[in-house]
């Protein structure tokens, strides 16, 4: 048995002799997590970001379809048919049997978010997707055309906008039950956030997604993803401040190593991204630059949070000390 | 239907089995544990569960780390300078001067490097280092305190089960037993059973893929087959001091709670049961302990909480988020040109 004694210096504790906060003392098993943190590599961040990238892109997709603007439309449309594409294949990369991917639509499992997680899925992949190639078709050069056979091409042409907006009905899911996949653990720093995280994960995905159009998109039609990026990234910026409150100790690994440095990236790069969306409603170029920057804050909070989670599930204080101190409350 | 939280007095018969056998569990009762490892070694070989790595983990006599994959039954070491209760010491040469164990821990702790959160999974992530030497204290006054936790851990068979409830293929499945158990043909190794769980018992295996199982959950089945055919599980037949029993739960607690009174009356005040109550934050555990300290100081979580006991709340957020981001999008596109 170990005691770990912990000293930590308080934030903004000035000169040699910051003031330092009580040690906060517990028992482990010679300093050995009490958890097992998620088995996911990278996929798995790679995922949440893509998710909700490509939901908020279908979002807008089906918004500039119905307004007119064909040009936000197809990127939205092919963001997100993009997006999905490469987030099925990280989905089925991290498992450790790829072969059973299949195993998934066995059950469906309201108690299991990842079973939600699937069937979600499962309906907006291929809407996503029908949408998504009837853009890329257009576009093609005319001989792939030739290959297609001409029914194809009408039926692609027939479903675009039907598909467009089933994708857009089921995006707002697949853009925030990501969220529960995380809290639903025993993982501090994911479960403690539960209340909050579903809110900066469709702020995030809005955000995103909003800047890919502005990146996308002429000045002419980008309005409505400019108005949906600086909403969602106001609303990631004020959830998130929220949120870190509401954690208690299971909020200090946002702010440490790895985690630290990405949530810090984050928020600097959203807070930078949707001000120069604001500010640059009449110039292409810093719309673009503003738009890049929006994509990237947003990837940085999805590894950030799920770094943090990783950090709290490795050290046992996260799981000790605030169990520990529920149990002393109560008597 | 099965609750999401809360006591559950079949959770066989919830789980849909029609007239289920009563529930069976373990009750390990750690003040007899002699530290011998029979458990680990007889979980091993009928289970046919593969090494988990041969090393010295400078953790007093246990090698082993934690439970994983490839570790379904783990005994931990704990030493003490404490008396347990009013038993004599039988030293007939006392020990002089403070203790060394703790001297001896920190030098073991840092000899180890690499990710330590491997223990007992994937030892090829942890490495030895030279053991640094170590001051041993200077011999002073006789000592007679000492004591020395054993402790034999293994999957909680959890009442609510965050294991089970995450399972997106179904591969996790209540037994008639009222045990949880990993089809193995059907698990495709998504992992989310591995964060779920509040003791962080299950993991997914690790290994050349000739590894039996490789990539997929595993954990104690409770001997799932040696149930059926009515013989005691490996751990429990193996075990020379009855430290680990087997039996219907429901009797389990009453014996375990008749040891507790009787250890308490031998003068070892800290004796206590550990996940014994169906009212705790997993329903109550189908293996439960009696320890004779903090769970945390044998690494178990002291007041685990399944985390399915608050998904409503967490889908029910979800889906407020969700509408406010299809809310969002549509005021993007209302009420103005560009
Ligand atoms: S202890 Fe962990 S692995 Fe065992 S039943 Fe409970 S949640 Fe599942």
């Amino acid at each position: 048995m170990t005691e770990v004694k912990r000293r930590r210096r308080a934030r903004g504790g000035g000169g040699d002799g910051a003031p330092v906060v009580p040690d906060a003392k517990f028992s482990s098993y010679y300093g050995r997590p009490v958890l097992k943190a998620a088995p996911w590599e990278k996929d798995i961040p790679a995922y949440l970001f893509l998710g909700g990238l490509a939901a908020g892109s279908s979002l807008l997709a089906a918004g500039a379809d119905v307004t007119n603007r064909p040009a936000l439309r197809r990127s939205g449309r092919l963001g997100a048919l993009g997006a999905i594409t490469l987030s099925l294949a990280a989905l089925v990369h991290d498992l450790g049997k790829p072969s059973r991917f299949l195993n998934m639509l066995r059950v469906a499992k309201p108690t299991s978010p990842m079973s939600m997680g699937t069937w979600i899925l499962s309906l907006y992949g291929p809407a996503a997707g029908v949408a998504g190639a009837a853009e890329l078709v257009a576009l093609a050069p005319r001989w792939i055309d030739r290959l297609l056979p001409r029914w194809a091409r009408w039926l692609l042409t027939v479903l675009s906008t039907p598909a467009g907006l089933s994708a857009a009905a089921i995006a707002p899911a697949v853009a925030s039950y990501t969220s529960v996949l995380l809290a639903d653990t025993a993982t501090p720093s994911w479960h403690e956030a539960r209340r909050e995280l579903p809110f900066v994960f469709v702020g995030s995905a809005a955000a995103a997604s909003g800047g890919l159009g502005l990146l996308a998109a002429p000045l002419a039609e980008a309005g409505p993803a400019r108005r949906l990026a600086v909403t969602g990234a106001v609303a990631e910026l004020a959830v998130s401040s929220r949120m870190e409150r509401s954690m208690g100790l299971a909020a200090e690994p946002l702010h440490q190593g790895t985690a630290g440095t990405l949530i810090r990236a984050s928020r600097a790069l959203t807070a930078t991204g949707a001000l120069g969306a604001l500010a640059g409603s009449r110039s292409r170029v810093v719309s673009a630059i503003s738009g890049a920057a929006l994509l990237a804050g947003s990837a940085c909070t999805r590894f950030g949070i799920f770094e943090a989670g990783q950090a709290s599930a490795r050290d046992p204080k996260y799981t000790v000390v605030p169990q520990r101190n529920r149990i002393d409350a109560a008597q | 239907m099965t609750e999401l939280f809360g006591p559950d007095p079949s959770v066989a018969s919830s789980a849909g089995w029609a007239d289920p056998p009563p529930r069976k569990g373990f009750f390990t009762d750690t003040s007899v544990c002699i530290g011998c490892k029979a458990c680990e070694v007889a979980c091993k070989e009928w289970n046919g569960v593969p090494d988990d790595g041969f090393n010295l983990l400078g953790s007093s006599y246990d090698n082993t780390g934690a439970l994983g994959a490839s570790t379904w039954r783990h005994v931990a070491f704990i030493e003490q300078p404490r008396r347990s209760g009013n038993e004599q010491q039988f030293f007939s040469e006392l020990p002089v001067g403070p203790s060394a164990t703790d001297a001896l821990n920190r030098a073991g702790d840092a000899a180890l490097s690499g990710d330590r959160s491997a223990l007992g999974t994937n030892t090829e992530a942890v490495a030895i280092q030279a053991v640094p030497p170590t001051e041993l204290p200077e011999s002073g006054e006789p000592r007679d305190e000492i004591r020395w936790l054993m402790s034999s851990d293994v999957c909680k068979h959890c009442t609510h089960a965050a294991c089970l409830d995450v399972c997106p293929t179904g591969s996790l499945f209540r037994t008639e037993f009222g045990t949880v158990v990993v089809q193995d043909d059907i698990c495709n190794g998504c992992g989310y059973c591995i964060p779920a769980c509040p003791f962080g018992v299950i993991d997914r295996r690790t290994g050349d893929p000739g590894t039996k199982n490789v990539g997929i959950a595993q954990k104690c089945t409770l001997c799932y087959d040696r149930l059926e055919s009515g013989h005691l599980p490996a751990c429990a037949q193996a075990c020379p001091t009855e430290s680990i029993q087997f039996g219907d739960l429901d009797e389990l607690r009453v014996r375990a709670q008749a040891r507790v009174d009787a250890l308490h009356e031998a003068g070892v005040s800290s004796a206590r049961l550990y996940l014994d109550d169906p009212n705790d934050g997993i329903g109550g555990a189908g293996a439960f302990f009696l320890l004779q300290d903090d769970p945390e100081v044998y690494g178990l979580p002291p007041d685990p909480v399944v985390t399915t006991r608050d998904l409503p709340q967490m889908w029910q957020q979800a889906g407020l988020a969700a509408v406010s981001l299809l809310a969002g999008a549509v005021a993007a596109f209302v009420g103005r040109k560009r």
